[in-house]
């Protein structure tokens, strides 16, 4: 406490004490740059979110980023059919740790209305989910409140979410191999 | 010059294969004939080589299943058009689903190599001769072709979609 008091003594107003975890996963949140797997009517949603009247560049996410290597967050809007399921697989294995997925609409969650033999039934059968947007289309606004969802678990995650055993186990059931964390 | 009729055109095929039109009729105005599958490869190509006729153009290839037509359960149907007489045509040769085989057009049509790709990812329906017969839409681990009307709607015993949260059961 002592030192605290040192601190406001010497630096006065304008400053904020908090823990690096939460200082590293506000700035992450607020500079996440996703990756629109878009492949139908709920990627024309998507566009909307992205446009000027609903705006997702206010949470940081203007720079699309359509280079796997460097996005955080995968936006899977859309069907995907199960021949498209392997590319999918493939850019989710190239994005680099750590990394999250937002599934967009019926088809990206369930396979919607295509309960079909050519259709993936829910990307989550390849690939580990962290928010579902039900909705066919689901509006700009249910995309942003998955978004601030993502944010959220973003922020309150540990920053080394990627060396737990449950991650691990997560990403061992999916058969997604991840860099080991205990190599140094 | 003088435009062709349907009537016109059928004859002229006749007279050439003389035993090998099988039946013919003209929905919606559109000449169309079943003739001997083992034929129908000669008689595009004679269709597109001769003088007067020039069918230069193939539309399409399609399947059909016919389950209950035995004996001749699988169709090809071929969609000819000839730009320079302005005219269309039809031509449909059934197949038993035991000897699903039929001669390839890709030494005639270039276009009909994706075309018939397909006729065989969806139906099964084997194209001799084909430079490159695999699977065009669907994945290549299918194990059956899909438009074939052998399967029943919906498969009780599937399990990627759990019935519970479709309002399927009554459990």
């Amino acid at each position: 406490m002592g030192k605290i008091e040192d601190l406001k003594v010497i630096n006065g107003e304008g400053y904020q004490l908090t823990t690096l975890d939460k200082a590293i996963g506000l700035a992450r949140a607020n500079s996440v740059w996703p990756l629109p797997f878009a492949t139908s009517c709920c990627g024309i949603e998507f566009m909307a979110t992205m446009g000027s009247a609903y705006d997702l560049s206010r949470f940081g996410m203007e720079r699309m980023s359509f280079s796997p290597r460097q996005a955080d967050l995968l936006i899977v809007a859309g069907t995907i059919s199960k021949k498209l399921g392997p590319v999918l697989k493939k850019v989710y294995e190239q994005m680099s740790e750590p990394k999250w997925v937002l599934s967009v609409g019926a088809c990206a969650c369930s396979g919607g209305i295509f309960d079909t033999y050519s259709v993936l039934q829910g990307i989550d059968r390849i690939i580990p989910v962290d928010v579902y947007v039900p909705g066919c289309p689901p509006r700009p606004e249910q995309i942003i409140d998955g978004v601030m969802n993502i944010h959220e678990l973003v922020k309150n995650e540990s920053n080394r979410r990627r060396y737990s055993d449950e991650y691990k186990h997560l990403m061992n059931n999916y058969n997604i191999e991840i860099e080991d964390g205990n190599a140094e | 010059m003088e435009m062709l009729n349907n009537e016109a055109i059928l004859n002229l095929i006749q007279e050439a294969f003389p035993n090998d039109v099988l039946f013919h009729e003209e929905p919606y105005g559109l000449l169309t004939m079943e003739v001997t599958a083992s034929k129908g490869h000669e008689i595009i190509h004679w269709l597109k080589n001769h003088e007067q006729l020039s069918v230069n153009y193939l539309t399409n290839i399609a399947g059909i299943h016919y389950p209950e037509d035995l004996g001749r359960e699988f169709a090809v149907v071929y969609q000819l058009h000839s730009w320079k007489n302005l005219f269309r045509l039809r031509l449909k040769c059934y197949l038993s689903k035991d000897a699903i085989q039929i001669a390839t057009l890709v030494d005639v049509f270039d276009g009909a190599n994706w075309m018939e790709r397909e006729t065989y990812d969806f139906y099964g329906i084997e194209f001799v001769g084909h430079p490159d017969l695999r699977r065009i839409l669907n994945e290549d681990s299918m194990d059956y072709f899909p438009m074939r009307k052998e399967y029943a709607l919906e498969d009780a015993t599937r399990e990627d979609k759990d019935d519970r949260y479709f309002g399927r059961n009554n459990l």
